[in-house]
């Protein structure tokens, strides 16, 4: 009999390298996406201007410097980590809840980050003391964290499933938007702009602080769910399978739940709700590279960042001269590019 | 060199399952065939010895160690269990499923050793044309050999296969099986494979466990387990036993 091995060897071998290019080709045009989102702008820079800037600051005149380092650097960077955090946050719900709709929005975390910002913004009350000018961002991370808490806590009852979470998350998301129409009903007008505004997201907000947690937090959840690449693809199998492949399923799901949390709510509570990247991104790197997570979580982040980075872009020039809410955007732009992904490539995964 | 289960039982909450089990020493380098009965028990039992429902009373020893003093992990090394049901939807490729079952217990990265391993093991049980297909893409019994190939990646002492030949048409059912009792011998592992299919059990099992109601009504030859007047009285049917001389024994069951 002629064995086949070598050859299956190798088919694996070339397989893995065309993806380690692929991944390699998603970081490569999210850097184009990148420079592109600091070239774009009220006064155009050119392309040469802006990576000799970006290279070595005190090469550039002080007019070039303001615009490139401190008003279009710190904008372009958190559509960067946002859609990074966002991107993995949904890639790691949709895997251990085992469900392609779940992701900080449809679990009603982005919902209460809006209802904590509401509470600054109306009340004034504080939820975490003492953190000043952070007033709203840091009540809509204590109402994310709190979300991803009580689903968590759900999570360990005994007896449920992942669609109890998934319904347990669509109840939240209700509750909050309730609680949230209450507040908008009791606001006066300018306060009611105010909420409708940080409910839309932007990424004008975007200050170096917050760009430094946000990086922390992606720098620190990030490895640790990659060390654990081998039992997050073994759950897409079934917990039994799973289980039977020697993964601990609960205490996985427990410590990744937390993971999520902290990005989930980390990225909401800077720049808003924006919905859909924690959905899109993910399928976008399931459809490029599949489901392993060895590649799937890096595809998911960097399919992520560069979707927010690509709306930032078109929210400056979509009209010249306005910048369009990022929420708003993503939404528009994206929708008919994901379905019109879907029709294209019509795999039967999650069927 | 066996493995001993002495007084095993276990009850789900308010639902008892095993009510002590005695079987064994079961040999290594042999196959062993579980029959019973559908819910008789087989399916818990086999999770027991895997060690995934940890709140049994009783003791499980392999060569004369209890199973029950091992890190959850180190038994999962020495005691592969294949579950029944395996419905995958997901954007994996058989290679990959396969390698995943190798590298959910060992180091992060995959080297040469590892490829090789799966390569040979998809060829060895002719899927290797599949190798790149999607597993949600298979047929039932294609899911279930990639199943088995899971199972066999591994290099355990105990191998625990429940129902492996359920999805599969005739040809593949004795594929399977002289596939497994073949790497049982090899690797001289103690294997244990639960089946609703007695023709099997009789053709391919060194040794034959029934179980019932959470009971082992008999620890024996094949030969004097399927002789057993329990036997047709545990599955409520008249069985009569042909010898062919090409193949062995042969059940042959009706309605009484």
């Amino acid at each position: 009999m002629v064995t086949e091995a070598p050859g299956l060897a190798r088919r694996y071998r070339d397989r893995t390298a065309r993806k380690t290019l692929l991944v390699a080709l998603v970081g490569a045009v999210l850097a184009a996406s990148f420079i592109a989102d600091i070239m774009t702008g009220p006064s155009n820079m050119p392309f040469w201007t802006v990576l000799a800037t970006l290279i070595d600051p005190s090469s550039a005149d002080a007019h070039t410097r303001l615009i490139v380092i401190d008003l279009r650097l710190p904008v372009a960077l958190m559509a960067l980590l946002v859609g990074a955090m966002l991107g993995v946050a949904g890639a790691e719900m949709q895997t251990i809840l085992g469900n392609p709709l779940a992701d900080p929005f449809t679990l009603g975390i982005s919902s209460a980050a809006s209802f904590g910002a509401a509470l600054a913004i109306t009340w004034q009350v504080a939820l975490i003391p003492g953190v000043g000018p952070y007033l709203v961002p840091a009540n809509a991370f204590a109402l994310a964290f709190s979300t991803s808490l009580i689903l968590y806590a759900f999570s360990r009852l005994r007896g449920v499933t992942s669609e109890t979470m998934i319904l347990v998350g669509i109840a939240l998301l209700f509750s909050y938007n309730a609680l949230l129409a209450l507040m908008q009903y009791g606001a006066t007008e300018l306060e009611l702009a105010q909420i409708v505004f940080w409910m839309m997201g932007s990424l004008a907000r975007a200050t170096w602080p917050k760009i430094a947690i946000c990086a922390a937090v992606l720098v620190v959840v990030l490895p640790w769910f990659m060390m654990r690449a081998w039992a997050l693809t073994a759950l897409r199998m079934g917990d039994d399978k799973a289980a039977s492949l020697g993964v601990n399923v609960k205490r996985l799901r427990i410590e990744i739940l937390f993971g999520v949390s902290l990005l989930a709510a980390a990225a909401v509570s800077f720049v808003g709700t924006i919905a859909f990247i924690g959905l899109v991104g993910p399928h976008i790197a399931r459809m490029l590279v599949g489901e392993d997570q060895r590649s799937f979580l890096p595809v998911s982040a960097l399919a992520s960042a560069i979707i927010l980075s690509l709306a930032s872009i078109a929210s400056k020039t979509i009209n010249p001269g306005v910048i369009f809410p990022i929420g708003m955007i993503t939404s528009l732009i994206g929708i008919p590019f994901f379905i019109s992904l879907i029709l294209t490539i019509r795999r039967r995964n999650w069927q | 060199m066996t493995l001993a289960i002495r007084d095993l039982s276990f009850a789900y909450p308010r639902k008892p399952v095993l009510h002590g089990v005695d079987a064994g020493p079961l040999p290594r380098g042999a196959l062993t065939a579980l029959i019973g009965p559908n819910a008789a028990g087989k399916s818990t039992l086999f999770r027991c010895i895997a060690g995934l429902l940890p709140r049994y009373t009783g003791s499980i020893a392999l060569d004369g160690a209890p199973l029950e003093a091992l890190a959850p992990r180190a038994r999962v090394k020495r005691v592969t269990f294949m579950p029944q049901f395996f419905a995958a939807n997901a954007a994996l490729s058989v290679f990959d499923v396969v390698l995943l079952a190798r590298k959910s217990l060992s180091g992060w990265a995959v080297n040469q050793a590892d490829i090789n391993a799966v390569a040979s093991v998809l060829d060895a049980f002719g899927i290797g044309h599949l190798s790149e297909a999607d597993i949600g893409a298979l047929s039932g019994g294609q899911q279930q050999m990639v199943s088995v190939c899971q199972a066999l990646v591994r290099e355990p002492d105990v191998f625990l296969f429940d129902e492996p030949t359920s999805a599969l048409d005739l040809k593949h059912q004795l594929e399977i099986m002289t596939a497994i009792a073949r790497e049982t011998r090899r690797r001289n592992a103690v294997t244990l494979v639960a089946l609703h299919d007695l023709n099997l059990a009789a053709r391919f099992a060194d040794h034959a466990v029934l179980l019932r109601d959470g009971k082992v009504i008999a620890d024996d030859a094949p030969g004097h387990v399927l002789a057993d007047a329990a036997l047709a009285e545990t599955y409520g049917v008249a069985i009569d036993l042909i010898t062919h001389e090409g193949t062995g024994l042969h059940v042959s069951a009706s309605l009484r």
